[in-house]
Parts: structure tokens; C-alpha cells; sequence
């Protein structure tokens, strides 16, 4: 944790630290502070007062269907993400750990996508599957299957799940492709020499063995999907149609700056902030065994 | 080496082939913009658009960067700098120097001080948005680059990341500096900072790629089209009724927006993975 030689002085690291605590205070403990502080009150219509309600706010979300159904849109949401962006990079990793000429063009072509804003991602989708204009949506009709997605609750909901995983799964493909070298080749070929299928060492040997790094991204992509994908949601279907994409995030600001919803949106914010932090305790006991593995 | 254990050949081609397949897939949604970057807002409102660019290239990006559509993309380009500049020098900045005072001082409240900066990990902007927006506007920050940058600029990743760099410096190091007579601001400006060359350019390029590519915080600390950031100001393009967007200049400004970190990291790969594995430790 800290130096066996040290300097002494009384005052600089006080000085040193203050930006970084002056910053922290202010941004973000004193709004951390404010949403616990007003999700125990109802602003009056005209903000002038408001009026103390304890667990009011908490206890309605609770029993408010649309809170709750934005908590299972979330849920099917981070699931799908999770599943499409994973279960891609980890193909496209497996082949990419086979081929030995060529594979560090390979990597590039992949990895790119990461540097595309989830806000740039939804625009790019939205434009191929655009009812009027889009080229697929175009293509879909003209076989026989009417895309609509601004109508549609499943369908746009698979939009926002495609756009989110495009973007994650170069994120995903280096963290599995570094796991699959870092897996030593003796133990694949014995196994290979004892007669074991491809499928066969894959399953019984490489997945077991890359289980700390899947485990590592299962964490990150639930984060990702629930607090990272606003842009996403918020360029193709600001929520819609009705509230069939509305996730927790995109509820906290349409609730929030929308609705103009204080009360309920405070209360929805600290409801996120025990989430959050039930994810990061998560994140580093799994951490710390990252470590000793 | 695995010629020598199964036989190759026919595999190796359907594993190239499998990467091409899923390459050419993840691409589709950037050539499919490209080419509507490079045609006439008619061409595309007739479906099915062109397959291949057309000629008008040069035109879209022109109109897109001098005119825009609320504000021209070159300003926008401007602000999305500035912010994502500031949001990297300045993460790295005042987290190398309180990474310094924690691990280099011994002084009361230190571990307070770390967790306190620890627990802002906790606080990411998304799920405190109103009151951080009510703070921001109260400092008159709104529409400013002091608003965008400030407070996003606190950071526990890039924190712990130097804190972890410096326990590995040697302790020699400062005890030569001390017996020479170096204070503590000498032996941070002359040994340790140029020692953490690598690690400060690698956390630059993965800042800033964050910090271009912000979208909520900009959305709502900018009211301004002449203070949008790029990433932004797409989604402000599209028309609110039931006109046809001007999807020829929409689809020349996305593919500006992505650019400069698209850039970054195929032209620094090494640093942008060396960056992406060590803020994740």
C-alpha cells in the first residue's frame, strides 16, 4: 500500500490531493448526497416547496407497473447484450487463436469497433433498419416481413440489443482472444494426440480454463448494458414504442428532465446507486481471486 | 506446431473464412453509411439505395462541415476536441498527483482520502444525473467547455492505476533522490513522471476516446447548437416531424464523429490495449 521511504511534508499532499477531492465533493458526493436528500419529497408543481415523504417515493416505484416493467426490460435488455456480444467474440476469438498467419489483421479489423460511441452505433443501425429509408427493412419487405420498429415492441427492442452488441464485441473478442493465449499449448495438444475433437478439448479444456476471463467480462458487459447503452436507446427509440426499451437509466432521465419528475427520479437514481454498488463489490471480489488464479 | 498434431488445410480456410464472414458483417453498418455520405438525399428516400458510393463525396462532407445543420460540423468538431482533450490531461493530471501524495506521504486521513476517491467508482454520471445537472447550473457552467470538462474529470481508475505504477518504482530511487537533495517536487518532475511515460500514454488514448465520446452529459449540459459536440449533435439533425432526415449529411457527420477515435486505436493499438487491460486490473 504505501512506500518504505517517504517524504516528509506537512502540507503538499494536501495540496496534491485537493483538485481530485475539490472535483469529487462537488460533483460527485454533493448530487450523490441531493438524490438521497429529495428522494424523501414531493416537489410541489411550481418547485416553490415541498413536502416530506419518507420512503413515499420508494414504496410507489415499487408498486408503480411501469417502474417495474422497466425493471424487467432492463433485465431481458442486459441479458441479450450480454449473451449476442459474448457469444460472438468469443467464435470469432476461437477462430482467431487458430489461424497463425495473418491473425494481427485480424485483431485490427476487430477491434475497431470499440472506438465507436454507443450514441454513433444506434445512428448507424437505426439507418439500416430506418422503415422508410432503411436498406435492410427494404430488403425484409421485399421478402415478405413488414419491419417496423418505431411500431414494433420486439423489434425494437432487438434493434437496441444489435446496436449495443456491435460495439461490444471487440471489447469482448481482445479480453477472450488474451485469455485463449494465455492457455499453455502443451495441454491442447495432449489432447489432441489422445484423439479429443475440436469441440471436445473446447469444451472440456479451453472453456473451463477461460472461465476467470468470462466470469471478468460476464461483470463488465451487465455494467456496460445497463448504465453504458443511454446513447443507444436514446438515438433509436427514446424508450419506445410506449416504454418497450425504457431501461433504468433512460427511466432516471426521462423521469428527470421529461417528466420533470424530481421526487421519483432521486428515488430511482439511489435505487441505481445501490445497484451500482452491489456490481463494483461484485467486480472486486471476483478481482482480488483474478489475483491468485 | 499443429500440423504436427491433426491435420490442417480444409480447417484452416473455413476458420478464415468464418473471420472474414463475421469481419464483413461487422463492417456492413459502416459501409452502408459511407455510401449514403456519397449519394443525394433523393437516391435515398427512393428505396432501395445504391449498393456502391456515388459522386457527390466532396459536396455532402462540405455541407455537412460549413453549414451543418443546426451548427456546422467543423464547430462541433471544435467543442468535441477541446472536451475530450480536457477530460485526458485533465484525469490524468490531478490523478497522477493525488496517485503521488497517497503512495509517496505519510500524512492524517490519508486512507480516508483514498476511499473517497475509491467510492467515486460507485458514482458513475448516469445514475445521478438531475442533481449533478442542478450543481453544474448552479455554478453557471451550462453552455460552457468548463461545464463539459470539470466534472467528469475525477477519476479512481487512472488513480489506482498510477498509485499501482509507483509501488512498483524501486525505493532506491527516492533515496537517492533524497540523499542528493531533491525534494519531493524535484523527484516527481525529473525521475517518476518521465518513468510513467508509457503508462500516461496509454491512459490518454483510452480518455480520450471517453471523453469524445460522452453523449449524455453533453445533451444535457449544452442547450447551445453552437456549443454541441459531435457525438451529440447527431441525433439533433434529425428532424422532429415527419420530414425526411437529411440522412446524406447525417450519415457524413457520424462517420466524422467516429473518426478520431477509430483512428486512435488502429493507429495506436499497442497503447490502446496496454490501456484497456491495466484500467480493468
Amino acid at each position: 500500500m504505501q512506500k518504505r521511504v517517504v517524504f516528509n511534508n506537512r502540507l503538499l499532499p494536501y495540496l496534491l490531493l485537493a483538485p481530485q477531492i475539490v472535483v469529487t465533493l462537488l460533483f460527485f458526493f454533493w448530487p450523490a448526497g441531493q438524490a438521497i436528500y429529495q428522494s424523501a419529497f414531493i416537489p410541489d408543481p411550481f418547485g416553490l416547496s415541498s413536502q416530506f415523504v419518507g420512503w413515499g417515493n420508494f414504496e410507489f416505484l415499487l408498486s408503480d407497473p411501469y417502474y417495474l416493467a422497466s425493471f424487467k426490460t432492463t433485465v431481458v435488455f442486459s441479458t441479450l447484450v450480454t449473451v449476442t456480444s459474448m457469444g460472438a467474440a468469443l467464435w470469432l476469438a476461437v477462430m482467431a487463436d487458430r489461424v497463425i498467419k495473418g491473425s494481427s489483421a485480424y485483431k485490427t479489423l476487430l477491434v475497431w469497433p470499440y472506438a465507436v460511441a454507443p450514441a454513433v452505433a444506434g445512428v448507424l443501425w437505426l439507418f439500416m433498419f430506418n422503415p422508410n429509408v432503411g436498406l435492410v427493412a427494404w430488403y425484409l419487405s421485399a421478402a415478405g416481413y413488414d419491419w417496423n420498429h418505431v411500431l414494433n415492441d420486439g423489434e425494437a427492442m432487438g434493434l437496441v440489443v444489435a446496436a449495443s452488441s456491435w460495439r461490444q464485441i471487440s471489447y469482448n473478442f481482445l479480453f477472450f482472444l488474451a485469455g485463449l493465449q494465455a492457455i499453455p499449448k502443451s495441454v491442447i495438444e495432449a489432447a489432441a494426440i489422445d484423439g479429443a475433437s475440436f469441440a471436445r478439448r473446447f469444451w472440456t479444456i479451453v472453456f473451463p480454463l477461460l472461465s476467470p476471463t468470462t466470469f471478468f467480462l460476464l461483470v463488465v458487459n451487465i455494467v456496460y448494458a445497463f448504465f453504458e447503452t443511454f446513447g443507444v436507446i436514446h438515438t433509436i427509440t427514446a424508450g419506445g414504442p410506449q416504454q418497450a426499451t425504457t431501461i433504468l437509466v433512460y427511466k432516471v432521465f426521462s423521469d428527470g428532465f421529461v417528466g420533470q419528475d424530481l421526487g421519483s427520479s432521486a428515488a430511482q437514481s439511489v435505487i441505481l446507486l445501490v445497484l451500482v454498488g452491489l456490481l463494483t463489490v461484485v467486480q472486486f471480489r471476483y478481482i482480488e481471486r483474478k489475483v491468485h488464479y | 506446431m499443429s500440423g504436427m498434431v491433426e491435420k490442417r488445410g480444409l480447417g484452416t480456410w473455413l476458420t478464415h473464412i468464418g473471420l472474414l464472414v463475421g469481419i464483413a458483417i461487422i463492417c456492413f453498418p459502416i459501409y452502408m453509411a459511407f455510401v449514403a455520405s456519397t449519394v443525394t438525399q433523393p437516391e435515398i428516400a427512393r428505396p432501395p439505395m445504391p449498393l456502391l458510393p456515388g459522386a457527390h463525396f466532396i459536396e455532402n462532407y462540405t455541407a455537412a462541415l460549413t453549414q451543418g445543420i443546426n451548427a456546422p460540423v467543423w464547430l462541433m468538431i471544435v467543442n468535441s476536441s477541446v472536451m475530450a482533450m480536457g477530460i485526458a490531461v485533465g484525469k490524468i493530471v490531478i490523478s497522477i498527483i493525488s496517485a503521488y501524495a497517497i503512495v509517496y506521504f505519510r500524512f492524517p486521513f490519508r486512507m480516508m482520502f483514498f476511499w473517497l476517491i475509491f467510492l467515486t467508482l460507485m458514482l458513475p454520471v448516469e445514475v445521478r444525473i438531475v442533481p449533478t445537472y442542478e450543481v453544474v447550473a448552479g455554478f453557471g457552467m451550462l453552455n460552457s467547455y468548463t461545464g463539459l470538462i470539470l466534472p467528469l474529470i475525477a477519476s479512481a481508475t487512472a488513480t489506482f492505476l498510477f498509485r499501482q505504477f509507483f509501488l512498483t518504482v524501486p525505493d532506491e530511487l527516492a533515496e537517492a533522490a533524497r540523499v542528493d537533495g531533491a525534494g519531493p517536487v524535484r523527484f516527481f518532475l525529473d525521475i517518476l513522471l518521465p518513468m510513467s511515460r508509457t503508462n500516461i500514454a496509454a491512459l490518454f488514448v483510452i480518455l480520450f476516446i471517453y471523453g469524445w465520446n460522452q453523449y449524455l452529459w453533453p445533451l444535457l449540459i449544452t442547450t447551445k447548437p453552437e456549443m454541441n459536440t459531435i457525438v451529440m449533435g447527431i441525433k439533433q439533425m434529425f428532424p422532429s416531424g415527419d420530414d425526411i432526415a437529411d440522412w446524406p449529411v447525417i450519415m457524413a457527420t457520424t462517420l466524422m464523429a467516429m473518426l478520431p477515435p477509430v483512428a486512435v486505436v488502429v493507429f495506436m493499438q499497442r497503447l490502446f490495449v496496454k490501456g484497456l487491460v491495466e484500467s480493468e486490473k
